[in-house]
């Protein structure tokens, strides 16, 4: 069943285009992430779907309604939480889930079941204010206060940005979890390797959606030859690997450099030749399996350094 | 119902919590009225007065004893003409001229009236306020003499004709105490109610409220109340401290002094609604509140200068200032002591005031997030 339905949507700011022409859908209990870096869109396309913005053109339903006619209905039933930590921070934990709950009509105790597992982390410190917690706390009170009404649709803008890994863990295996009580979530996130966590992904660039698909036929579909480069000095070697006539593309992956190759018939070994030429040292070249990221790098068709 | 209640227990803890503001909004209306309070009781004694009395009779001799009698003023100077006036008060040494007209007691005895006037220095109104004020009562007790002892049942008549130099408009010292109760209800009600708006979405929780069931009117009512329930407990300084510190007694009907209170209140709640729906930041909020409602409150109601006296455009402008109505009103019931029917005109406007900016403010609350 298709939860949320996406047809279209387009929206300006003024000159800039925010959203090109976005089409997708979403469906019941699936984990649909939209993952692109900042300023893409995402938090525009999430309050469109939240009903907080009208899309210029477009259509789109959330759990069968309307967002613009309907407004109401989903606000009844969908479970939001904004990128930027939204809860008020003089009040205490305990009190913003409190307050939320009263919001939607309901109590802690009624829907402390679909909260606990989280919950229970931070209830150590329910009666500290929301302010003096750390990000991660902050997130996970932010996400119990999103869910506190069982909603049917969750939406969460970028929950993982500013929080330390394990805690980003910790979130991660409650979406799962939630999964599977048949809450459609709608996650975004500038994280590419949160991707493989989600049933489906939206790559997302510049207000376009790059690609749609799962992340495993995404990176599956990855048609090119891709190497894994190092050496000792790293810099040196983006720039001398860039100018190689057959690589194609280059760029600089945490630890090591990622090249797609022009021409397939260059080996590695020919490769190791031309940069031991170029004095560098340490050289270790790897064929590799694509990441999603090497996807939307790819995709992305961004041939200046990342 | 249980979640408007919730939400006002809420803003009751953001309010406390912040216990700065609330400090300064409990204590900025005794804080101004004590210094009001100073600024106007200013001591008058031994003032130097400078005479001219080209009658030179029985009745101007009995009041100037009576002035020098009272231990407020002196005679400093007899003037030979009235223009010295300007002259004497350049020297300093004198603060009030008492100016007899001609034939004063052959005046007062065939016509039953006679006129004095009594010029201040108004570059210091407080103090010239309260000299003339002093002076007229003088003048009234001789009135009173008069006619006590009158055996022809003349009703003698001595209008004492005021007059301050520099600042031709009388400033009664009861004057600031509707004053600083128009501003600080319009401060507290205008300003805390769109800044904590305004707060909502600068931190992003009107993202959350509006991604919710929870109707507009309750988000706006739940921000109304407590303000009000804080401006009462304002009013009620105001009044105590007025009452009984600066002794500006509550001449007419408390009941409709406060049925004007609260109607004022109300319409400055709505202004502050009105504004939140028109910013973002707490910032603009605070400086929309600050520079376009307090300066006319302070300037163009009538509170610190006259608004007669100004150009027309800025009269017009004052007719919308809902501060220069509650002001008027207040003057009337509290400090003149008329009745209600006299402040019709009054709570008229600002009814109607309220009614407009309730509904404007209803209409343009945005349930997106443009």
């Amino acid at each position: 069943m298709k939860v949320v339905t996406v047809q279209n949507i387009s929206r300006n700011f003024g000159k800039v285009e925010a959203l090109k022409d976005i089409s997708f859908d979403a469906n019941e209990g699936e984990i649909f992430g939209i993952i692109g870096p900042d300023g893409a869109g995402k938090t525009t396309l999430f309050r469109i779907l939240t009903t907080l913005l009208l899309a210029d053109s477009g259509k789109a339903t959330v759990d069968g309604f309307d967002v613009i006619k309907d407004y109401k209905q989903i606000r009844n039933r969908i479970g939001y939480m904004p990128g930027r930590f939204s809860l008020y921070q003089d009040l205490t934990v305990e009190e913003n889930l409190k307050v939320f709950a009263t919001v939607f009509n309901t109590t802690i105790e009624k829907n402390y079941d679909l909260i606990k597992d989280i919950y229970q982390q931070i209830e150590p410190f329910k009666t500290r204010r929301a302010g003096a917690l750390s990000g991660g706390m902050k997130q996970k009170l932010a996400l119990c206060c999103a869910l506190i009404h069982k909603p049917s649709v969750l939406f969460l803008d970028e929950p993982t940005t500013g929080v330390d890994p394990i805690s980003r863990k910790d979130l991660w295996d409650m979406l799962i979890r939630l999964k599977k009580q048949k809450i459609t979530i709608l996650v975004s996130t500038p994280y590419m390797d949160e991707a493989s966590l989600c049933d489906r992904i939206a790559l997302i660039q510049d207000g376009r959606f790059l690609k749609i698909d799962t992340p495993a036929a995404m990176t599956r579909e990855f048609d090119k030859i891709l190497w894994s480069v190092q050496s000792d000095t790293m810099s040196k070697l983006l720039a001398d690997l860039r100018r190689h006539k057959k690589v194609k593309t280059c760029f600089a992956f945490g630890e090591t450099h990622h090249i797609t190759l022009e021409d397939s018939t260059l080996t590695p070994g020919e490769m190791k030749n031309y940069l031991t030429g170029l004095g560098h040292t340490g050289i270790e070249i790897s064929p590799i399996a694509a990441s999603v990221e090497d996807c939307f790098m790819d995709l992305s068709g961004n041939q200046t350094e990342k | 119902m249980q979640q408007l209640i919730a939400f006002i227990r809420k803003e009751f803890y953001h309010i406390f919590r912040d216990r700065l503001t609330t400090a300064i909004l409990l204590l900025l209306p005794i804080m101004m009225l004590i210094l009001v309070g100073y600024a106007i009781t200013t001591e008058v004694r031994n003032t130097g007065i400078a005479v001219y009395d080209p009658s030179n009779d029985i009745a101007t001799q009995a009041i100037i004893n009576k002035l020098e009698a009272s231990g407020y003023f002196g005679v400093t100077r007899y003037l030979s003409s009235p223009d010295e006036i300007e002259h004497v008060f350049r020297e300093g040494k004198t603060g009030l001229a008492v100016v007899f007209s001609e034939r004063f007691y052959e005046n007062l005895m065939h016509t039953g009236e006679a006129q004095v006037q009594l010029l201040a220095d108004g570059a210091d109104p407080n103090h010239a306020i309260t000299v003339t004020n002093y002076a007229t009562t003088i003048i009234a007790s001789y009135q009173q003499d008069l006619l006590k002892t009158s055996v022809s049942g003349i009703p003698y008549q001595i209008s004492p004709e005021v007059k301050l130099l520099y600042n031709p408009e009388m400033k009664g010292a009861y004057n600031f105490v509707p004053g600083v109760m128009g501003m600080i209800l319009m401060l507290i009600c205008a300003m805390m109610t769109s800044v904590s708006i305004a707060r909502e979405k600068e931190l992003g929780t009107m993202e959350l409220l509006l991604v919710s069931p929870m109707k507009p009117i309750y988000i706006i009512l739940s921000k109304v109340v407590p303000y009000f329930f804080l401006s009462i407990i304002n009013l009620t300084t105001i009044l105590l401290l007025s009452v009984y510190l600066l002794k500006v007694p509550i001449a007419g009907s408390l009941f409709w002094l406060i049925i004007l209170a609260l109607l004022f209140i109300f319409v400055s709640l709505a202004l502050g609604l009105l504004i939140s729906s028109m910013v973002e930041k707490q910032l603009v909020a605070l400086l929309i509140s600050g520079m376009a409602l307090m300066m006319p409150v302070v300037f163009l109601s009538g509170m610190l200068f006259p608004v007669e006296n100004m150009p027309w455009l800025l009269r017009m402008i004052s007719e919308i200032i809902p501060a220069k109505w509650f002001i008027m009103g207040v003057r009337k019931i509290m400090i003149k002591g008329l009745t209600y029917s006299s402040i019709t005109k009054e709570l008229l406007i600002l009814g109607s005031m309220a009614v407009v900016l309730i509904v404007v403010s209803l209409k343009k609350f945005k349930i997106r997030l443009e």
